[in-house]
């Protein structure tokens, strides 16, 4: 193990705001979780642990901080200038944060082998909050608003040959919420993939339990159509030496705007987060990922890779990962990249690496943004190949990275051409 | 038998001081089978030209010719000057991030060739290529130039002039930077590739060393953007002892240009 001296070191954390001891911004302090009134089991301890530090010693800046809550009236409206909001445009959220979601939400066909049992259930279903609490006003929305969720339970002991699909086909533009809850049983193996197409304007929590022994991947697949606007909040509740694996490619849509969080609960466990954006003109892609060390001895792997084109094409990545004070042993690592095709685009990378334990196994971040630049580009011409091809080859080769990890061929297919329609769409 | 021709060639680039002429009226002829050598001190525009002939956007022709067997090179874009037959090998080869050896070696290939060549015999070529050039069997898996050291770059350019087989090789500096056992590899590549009889070769050095391996017919001394003296493979050799310092830029060099020019014509 690597003995860091240092008690808490943040790398990378943008510029936290001096915290004045004893200072509380009321707002925030004095606004009642309830937690006691929610039935939900994630609320109680977790709330309280998770409730917002304005007046306790944490900075604002920290992700212990953030306000979690199952309440919408808990989160402030949006200003924008939130920490956690302060890339996203709020205009493009067609009413996501200010409306009540009541349209209809995207359209749940799911195809599965036998052993998988799917569900649709009520707000009252025992499951509903098991793996996840709203970290922002919009998720909270949905949680306020949906009106049925989709169970998808992978049995004990199961080995799910081939892969869950679940397709999510938007309903139109009106403002609406999603709920879809993932178990994957003790000693489970499976593959889940969420496949989101057409047009909706729509907020989606997505709760995942991977017990104990458990292996799951969920692949989240963002190909919605141009006018589509899209909050994800995907966070996943690990156990005793569980194995997660989540990739999240986000290609279509206005504004797509994904939160994975993974949560440590017993030792042992490891989690892998890849993502892969390709953002066009004017779209907005953004990521923010989230992974709690709260418990000795488990590992976490990030890598999100990002290209861009085209007159404001914005992506964001934010990378939380947080190793508290009990963490010791963890191994964690986070890397984002990005490729800049074109003049006009800007790529956001923030790594925020908190450290509050000395004693780990490794923690590294990293954050490049390259541009495919014009020396790259006269090389490859120089070699007989069109500006067109040399463009392709090198965003091909930089993402695939990420495709060569989904392992389920027809999807690797799909997005190689998906990448493909990317690059000829002549936007720049 | 092609023919490469250069006419009175002026290029200049754009600085923060303003335009900059860097190429003062340069002439050349090179025919298939022919090697020549441009031999010159440093900042005497030997890159502006290697690059000027590629097509590199940052230096503007102002006036004179450049023709591929009569075609006019000048109105042709980068790629399309490659596939008509000219081949670059870089003094500083680009690292190109996400692009495999292989697949790179491959494309290229493929838009030189207007087809797609036979993936066996193609593999087999290639393997015995880098072979020949003391490349490592695992370098077709590493993305293009990256991580590669100086001496590996060079043998890489040179293990694409093998195989893309142009009509006529320019090569800036390829010497520089190599040790005697990597400059031997380089040049026999060099001389296999020339060997085949279908090529012509423009050899830009500042070193006479590389010309005990690779001999040429015509040797062309380069200062401050001029051609200031045109010989045979002896010339080289007064290089070598001689150094470029009685090439004094100036009034001097004006002379000579106009002597050599008149000798030219
Ligand atoms: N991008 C550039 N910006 C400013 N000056 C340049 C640039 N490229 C070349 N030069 C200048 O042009 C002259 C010729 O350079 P170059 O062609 O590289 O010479 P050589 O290859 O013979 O060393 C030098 O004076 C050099 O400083
Ligand atoms: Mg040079």
């Amino acid at each position: 193990m690597t003995d860091i001296t240092t008690e808490k070191a943040r790398i990378g954390a943008p510029s936290a705001q001096p915290f004045i001891n004893g200072f509380t911004e009321e707002g925030e302090s004095l606004s009642p979780l309830n937690a006691a009134e929610s039935k939900a089991p994630l609320a109680g301890e977790a709330v309280k642990r998770h409730s917002h530090g304005g007046g306790v010693g944490i900075p604002d800046s920290s992700r212990a901080g953030r306000l979690t809550s199952y309440k919408l009236a808990d989160f402030k409206p949006l200003t924008g200038m939130e920490e956690d909001w302060r890339f996203t445009p709020l205009k493009r959220l067609r009413g996501l944060h200010t409306e009540v979601l009541g349209g209809a939400a995207p359209a749940v066909s799911i195809t599965a082998p036998d052993s998988v049992r799917v569900e649709t259930v009520g707000r009252d279903d025992r499951r509903i909050g098991s793996a996840a609490i709203p970290e922002d006003r919009v998720s909270a929305n949905a949680w306020e608003n949906f009106a049925e969720a989709t169970v998808i339970t992978v049995p004990s002991e199961v080995q799910v040959d081939g892969e869950v699909s679940v397709l999510l086909t938007g309903q139109g533009t009106e403002a609406s919420a999603q709920h879809i809850v993932i178990v994957a049983e003790k000693f489970s193996k499976s593959v889940v993939v969420l496949d989101h197409q057409g047009t909706a304007v729509v907020s989606e929590n997505v709760e995942i339990l991977v017990e104990d022994g458990a292996q799951l991947t969920v692949i989240s697949l963002q190909e919605w159509n141009d006018d589509a606007v899209h909050a994800s909040s995907q966070q996943v509740k690990l156990g005793r030496d569980a194995k997660f694996k989540h990739i999240v490619v986000s290609l279509g849509g206005d504004l797509v705007r994904v939160t994975p969080s993974a949560r440590f609960t017993a030792p042992g466990a490891e989690v892998e987060l890849f993502g892969l954006y390709f953002a066009d003109a004017g779209q907005h892609l953004e990521q923010r990922l989230f992974v709690d060390h709260a418990v000795a001895n488990c590992k976490s792997n990030v890598l999100y890779k990002g290209a861009l084109q085209g007159r404001n094409a914005h992506t964001v990545w934010v990378g939380d990962v947080l190793i508290r004070k009990e963490a010791e042993g963890t191994d964690t690592y986070e890397a984002n990249r990005n490729l800049v095709l074109t003049d006009g685009a800007r790529a956001d990378s923030v790594p925020n690496l908190e450290i509050e334990t000395g004693l780990i196994a490794g923690a590294g971040h990293a954050s490049a943004t390259g541009r495919f630049d014009d020396q790259h580009l006269f090389y490859l011409m120089a070699r007989g190949i069109p500006e067109d091809v040399a463009r392709r080859l090198v965003v091909r080769g930089f993402l695939n990275e990420i495709i060569q990890k989904i392992n389920v061929p027809a999807i690797e297919e799909r997005l190689t051409e998906a990448v493909e329609r990317e690059l000829a769409a002549t936007n720049h | 038998m092609s023919t490469l021709e250069i006419k009175d060639l002026h290029v200049s680039i754009d600085t923060e001081q303003g335009t900059k002429e860097i190429l003062k009226g340069v002439s050349l002829t090179i025919r298939t089978g022919e090697t020549h050598a441009i031999m010159g001190p440093n900042g005497s525009g030997k890159s502006t030209l290697a690059s000027t002939i590629a097509g590199h956007p940052r230096y503007n022709v102002t006036s004179g010719t450049i023709t591929l067997d009569g075609e006019d090179v000048l109105a042709m874009t980068v790629d399309e000057r490659a596939r008509a037959g000219l081949f670059l090998a870089m003094q500083y080869p680009v690292e190109v991030p996400g692009v495999s050896m292989t697949n790179f070696l491959r494309t290229a290939k493929t838009a030189i060739d207007g087809e797609a060549p036979k993936l066996r015999t193609w593999t087999k070529d290639v393997k015995e290529a880098m072979a020949q050039l003391r490349i490592d069997a695992d370098f077709t898996q590493r993305n293009v130039n990256e991580g590669f050291s100086g001496g590996e770059k060079k043998r890489v350019e040179i293990l694409q002039l093998e195989l893309f087989k142009p009509k006529f090789a320019i090569l800036d500096e390829t010497d520089s930077g190599l040790d005697v056992d990597a400059l031997k590899v380089v040049s026999e590549g060099v001389n296999r590739a020339h060997g085949e009889g279908n090529m012509g070769t423009l050899l830009i050095t500042h070193y006479t060393r590389i010309l005990r391996y690779i001999k040429p017919d015509f040797v062309h001394v380069f200062v401050d953007g001029q051609v200031v003296e045109e010989g045979g493979p002896e010339l080289a050799d007064r290089l070598e002892d001689e150094g470029y310092d009685r090439y004094a830029t100036g009034a001097g060099a004006a002379t000579i240009a106009a002597a050599s020019a008149a000798a030219q014509a």
